[in-house]
């Protein structure tokens, strides 16, 4: 049982997905419960799959017994535990979360059928970060895409049919990009194993079929991750999504995507070929750095949160593939860091903005006003969160920021400093936007059910139902939590960036 | 030149596939057509994928006595689970697609970001 536990991460997911339909029909709260055990279930799993690793090192699993590189392997290693744990325990918890959020966006009568697509699409980030061979990736690639359309255009809202159109024309072209990379690869190794290449291709670093799936590989997965020319997806999807949709996606979806490009950049091609061969590394630090001032900047403009928080989304994604193009240790370890942090910032950012648009139905910044007395602990979470956004010393975000910091320095590249520091203030003037509203503004009557959730007009500004509240207080704990006691991610880190750059 | 542009008449087939879908991907304003468009993009790389899997004097990759060269099979599996993919995707832009009819009435992507720009 326990040494199948890399198949069983994505097998239960996936059957649970077609029993959620089925258990839905005997009553529809059932698919709640069944989604909830799924993802504790996994949440359990991928513990279980870190601390191993952290004892005996790098596990590989292959499937049907069949001997790597003819069957398909599931590696797991440092990096792989480490986003597998994270994006299992952001599915649980947004999952706790969803029952009343999604009651309310979705309708009763499409519960079943949203923790169907739901589960798909926990399926497909979990295929994502276990699997080991460059062609299940871009199938597990797929099932994620494809749910993530259906789960954005599930509320049938018009802004949100256009944007989950949009994105799913623009992720499809990426995800081809990544099929004729693999294909370019496949051609000249007659592989498709991720280690396996990673021997093969150094010999070929030469060949124009080499670089040309890399640009293909940079190109697709760049679309996926939202990094700056190709992020036009991205502010659109999350606004007009349902909350849970909003929370999930921008919690796990584009970290998923960026763990995907550092191990096809560190462990298909090495570190070497894109330094020295390609010489990508400095187009993307470009484009990374015009990623964070641009994401902060254009979030500024913004009167609707989401939308603030989704160009912020853009901005963060910038600081990881900062890191990572940085192409030194404490870069990546940074970014990995990155990865972890912006995942709990954000998930805490958008429950919280569920938790409003449950009790009040409004999206809009300037209908904030006075929350901060009748709806506390939502509050506090969001203003945590936001403090760990900006980069406050006792959170997440300080941790990662400094890393990466340090990385610029070391790298030589000491205006990437700069930018970080202007960030960090634009940053705090978006946020602190949303903060004065809160606690120092007084709260306008009437203002409920004005947004784009219809909510009872009985229904007062109190705070959330506890279970909402209680993943988001938990999201809000661990900001500061991991921030204050960063030793394991730290570690786990650093043996996945070790790994990575040898 | 003959070398570079006739030996590899078959690749310049896909890429001229390739664009058509994808510059009909980009260009046209009907839904629809830009999900055919998606589509041709789509099977011109399946076609590039299947292409490479020709061996010279290689027959079909199915058993039989004595000791032929065979075809190599495993980019047509690849392909059938492409295809899938890429049904799948067709299908659920598609169902988009019928949804934004029924909520916006058109789909001509200029007179739906009119109606959104109204509506703001």
């Amino acid at each position: 049982m326990i040494e199948h536990l890399p198949i069983l991460m994505i097998v239960v997911p996936l059957l649970s997905a077609v029993m959620t339909s089925v258990v839905g029909r005997i009553h529809r709260v059932l698919s709640w419960y069944l989604a909830v055990i799924v993802t504790a279930l996994c949440f359990a799993g991928s513990v279980s799959l870190l601390s191993t690793v952290l004892e005996t090192g790098r596990i590989s699993y292959w499937l049907g017994g069949w001997e790597p590189p003819w069957g398909i392997e599931y590696a797991i290693d440092y990096l792989n535990a480490f986003v597998l744990c994270l994006v299992a325990f952001i599915a649980f918890i947004v999952t706790v979360y969803a029952k009343k959020s999604v009651e309310l966006e979705i309708g009763e009568a499409r519960l079943p059928l949203f923790y169907t697509v739901y589960l798909l699409f926990i399926t497909g980030l979990m295929g994502i970060v276990v699997t080991g061979d460059v062609f299940n990736m871009y199938v597990f690639l797929e099932i994620c895409s494809l749910a993530g359309y259906a789960l954005i255009a599930i509320a049938g809202r018009r802004e949100a049919l256009m944007a989950s159109f949009n994105y799913l024309v623009m992720g499809t072209i990426g995800a081809t990009f990544i099929l004729l990379g693999i294909g370019h690869l496949y051609m000249v190794t007659g592989s498709l194993n991720m280690a396996d290449l990673a021997q093969r291709l150094p010999a070929l670093y030469g060949s124009k079929v080499v670089q040309t799936a890399f640009a293909f590989f940079a190109v697709g997965l760049s679309i996926k991750v939202a990094l700056f020319p190709l992020h036009n997806w991205l502010p659109n999807s999350y606004t007009y999504a349902p909350s849970v949709v909003s929370a999930i996606m921008a919690a796990t979806g584009t970290k998923v995507a960026a763990y995907a490009l550092i191990r096809v950049m560190f462990t298909v091609f090495h570190a070497e070929f894109v330094i020295t061969g390609i010489q990508v590394n400095h187009l993307w630090t470009f484009f990374a750095a015009v990623a964070i001032l641009a994401g902060s900047i254009l979030a500024i403009a913004q009167t609707n949160i989401k939308k603030m928080l989704a160009y912020s989304s853009i901005g963060q994604i910038g600081y990881i593939i900062l890191g990572v193009s940085l192409m030194n240790l404490t870069g990546v370890q940074g970014s990995l860091l990155h990865i972890l942090n912006h995942a709990l910032m954000k998930g805490t950012l958008f429950l919280v903005v569920g938790c409003v648009v449950y009790r009040l139905g409004i999206t809009a910044i300037e209908d904030f006003k006075g929350l901060g007395k009748k709806m506390p602990f939502s509050m506090a979470a969001f203003t945590v969160g936001a403090l760990s956004m900006i980069g406050v010393p006792l959170t997440v975000g300080f941790v990662s920021k400094w890393y990466l910091a340090m990385a610029s320095l070391e790298a030589g590249m000491w205006y990437l400093v700069v930018v970080l520091l202007a960030s960090s203030l634009l940053m705090a003037v978006y946020f602190w936007r949303v903060i004065d509203n809160i606690y120092f503004q007084p709260y306008e009557v009437g203002k409920i059910g004005e947004g784009p959730v219809l909510v009872d007009k009985e229904s007062k500004p109190k705070d959330a139902p506890v279970l909402m509240l209680v993943p988001t207080i938990v999201a809000a704990v661990l900001c500061v939590f991991f921030g204050i006691f960063a030793s394991l991610p730290l570690s786990i880190a650093e043996k996945a960036s070790t790994i990575l750059l040898r | 030149m003959t070398e570079f542009i006739l030996a590899k008449y078959n690749y310049w087939i896909y890429i001229f596939l390739m664009m058509t879908g994808f510059y009909a991907t980009i260009a046209k304003k009907n839904l629809v057509k830009k999900v055919i468009g998606l589509s041709i993009f789509q099977t011109a790389v399946f076609l590039f994928y299947i292409s490479i899997a020709k061996v010279k004097g290689g027959t079909a990759p199915i058993w039989m006595e004595g000791n032929p060269v065979y075809d190599n099979p495993l980019p047509h599996v690849l392909i059938l689970t492409a295809i899938v993919v890429s049904v799948s995707t067709t299908a659920v832009a598609l169902a988009i697609i019928i949804l934004i009819k029924k909520q916006f009435g058109t789909v001509e992507e200029d007179k739906i970001m009119e109606i959104l720009e109204l509506n703001e």
